[in-house]
């Protein structure tokens, strides 16, 4: 009998600490690189160059501005509540990184005879099943609506009008186009019949993609990203740190590396919504080949996540920010009743063609 | 009914047609501008023999709507030429408007394809008649 501890085997603890590193790094990796990603991607979309100086191409300009932000002067003003001010930033962090532990990035890999599922929450019984979060999405739900207390909290800590602005509308949206972003999900549950990531993604294997199960859930898969780039503040819903209004919003009080968590929470809650979207609607890791050799499966992943994130982008070059009360129209008076909608429609389509593959039996 | 979705898509249309396009960025100090023929930049003081050809007529300095031009006139001994003793531009009061040039009945003043004027202390923005002439 191998060596165990607590009643779990040695290779169930490397496996834990080396998928929580390598996904760590990984999101780190990526959220520095979609900052540059971010830059050229918009540059080029205006015609112009991008970061350019800082290494080949501006490679190293991540680095550059990790060090720069990182050596800056750390002003807490005097009139802010210290602790709050210094927790903010943290709450608003830590949310984004830890949704990524339910969300499967691979496929099982089986090294020396022990299964490891590519899912940090995630590990093989001795049976060889594989056992996850069986309320991976709620914990995902719960997960993204605490991140917007760092943002409210950050608000009302600095003790400026500016910030405390800023907060409110943090707030105000995520309530709002959290309904909506929630209700398209339950499409996606009337479908699966679980909460599991795990089986969410096993779910949609042979392109039996959730997005085109039925128009429903396409037209939910829409809506879930549109409200999902609400409630993380991106453009065009970028409205807490509308600078044209607001100087920057929540963030306008913090600087040095407070001010770079923000941003990298911002960054990282984009990467958490792509992966969202990915598992959900997209198919996971499921691409061609992905059975006979499982270590392409995190590459479709990661590649379905940059496409995602590279959407993102793109749409932050095009759109102008949203009015704050056409925001609040549109989240309101637009996609709930849509969504509202959608669930009926998905419930009449299962009953009536079912929960299968559309397309599939369309070419059956 | 008010179709949503079309110029929502056409917007992401443009912005994906410039994605590929070639930038139109001058990597300046790395890629130099096409300067135009007639580009006004730094003044310069075209030479006669071992001075500059200015004559001290005073219609630079008048002319200036910026009032940047000191001339302070003398004769010259031997040839009893009238010559410029001094010729001070403060570039800093300069609007570069070319009027100078156009004003000079001699040719003596033109302007060059210099433009990149920083410095680091005002005194270094005092250009005199030394600074200013062709060098041989």
């Amino acid at each position: 009998m191998e060596y165990e501890i607590l009643g779990l085997p040695l290779w169930y603890y490397i496996a834990m600490v080396s998928k929580v590193l390598l996904v760590f790094v990984w999101v780190l990796l990526t959220v520095a690189y979609a900052t540059y990603a971010k830059r050229k991607i918009i540059g080029h979309m205006q015609v112009r160059l991008g970061p350019m100086r800082t290494g080949w191409h501006g490679l190293l300009q991540p680095i550059a501005d990790g060090l720069k932000l990182f050596f800056k002067e750390e002003i807490i003003p005097a009139e802010a509540s210290t602790f709050a001010f210094l927790v903010a930033p943290l709450i608003a962090l830590v949310p984004a990184f830890i949704s990524f532990a339910v969300i499967p990035f691979g496929s099982t890999l089986t090294v020396g005879g022990y299964k490891i599922p590519l899912q940090i929450a995630a590990y093989a019984d001795k049976g060889g099943s594989v056992i996850d979060v069986n309320v991976g999405v709620l914990y995902i739900l719960a997960l993204s609506s605490l991140g917007v207390y760092g943002i409210v909290l950050a608000g009302w800590a600095s003790n400026s009008k500016y910030s405390l602005l800023g907060g409110l509308r943090a707030s105000a949206q995520m309530i709002s186009y959290e309904l909506a972003a929630g209700l398209s999900l339950i499409t996606v549950f009337m479908v699966s019949g679980t909460l599991s990531m795990q089986q969410i993604v096993a779910d949609q294997a042979g392109f039996g993609w959730y997005a085109w199960r039925n128009p429903f859930l396409f037209v939910a898969f829409i809506i879930f990203f549109i409200c999902s780039l609400a409630e993380i503040n991106r453009t065009p819903f970028d409205l807490p740190e509308a600078e044209t209004e607001l100087v920057s919003g929540f963030c306008t009080e913090y600087s040095s590396m407070k001010y770079a968590m923000f941003f990298m929470a911002e960054y990282a809650n984009m990467i958490t919504v792509c992966a969202i979207t990915v598992t959900l609607f997209l198919g996971g890791w499921h691409g061609p080949f992905t059975d006979a050799m499982p270590i392409l499966s995190p590459l479709y992943f990661i590649a379905k996540v940059y496409a995602l994130i590279f959407l993102c982008m793109w749409i932050r070059a095009t759109y102008p920010r949203y009015r704050y009360d056409q925001l609040m129209g549109l989240g309101w008076k637009f996609f709930l009743p849509i969504t509202l909608v959608l669930i009926v429609g998905n419930a009449l389509w299962i009953n009536v063609v079912g929960a299968g593959n559309w397309l599939g039996c369309l070419f059956a | 009914m008010l179709n949503v979705a079309t110029p929502l898509i056409n917007g992401l249309k443009i912005t994906l047609q410039h994605l590929f396009k070639k930038p139109v960025t001058l990597q300046y100090p790395t890629e130099r501008p096409v300067i135009g023929p007639r580009f006004r930049g730094l003044h310069a003081l075209n030479r006669f023999h071992d001075r500059s050809k200015c004559v001290a007529c005073y219609l630079c300095p008048t002319v200036c709507p910026a009032k940047c031009i000191t001339v302070e006139a003398a004769e010259d001994p031997i040839t009893h030429d009238k010559y410029a003793t001094r010729y001070d531009i403060d570039i800093l009061r300069c609007i570069f408007c070319g009027y100078c040039v156009e004003a000079c009945p001699v040719d003596a003043v033109k302007m060059t394809e210099n433009f990149e004027l920083a410095n680091y202390t005002r005194e270094d923005f005092a250009y005199t008649q030394e600074m200013l002439t062709d060098k041989k």
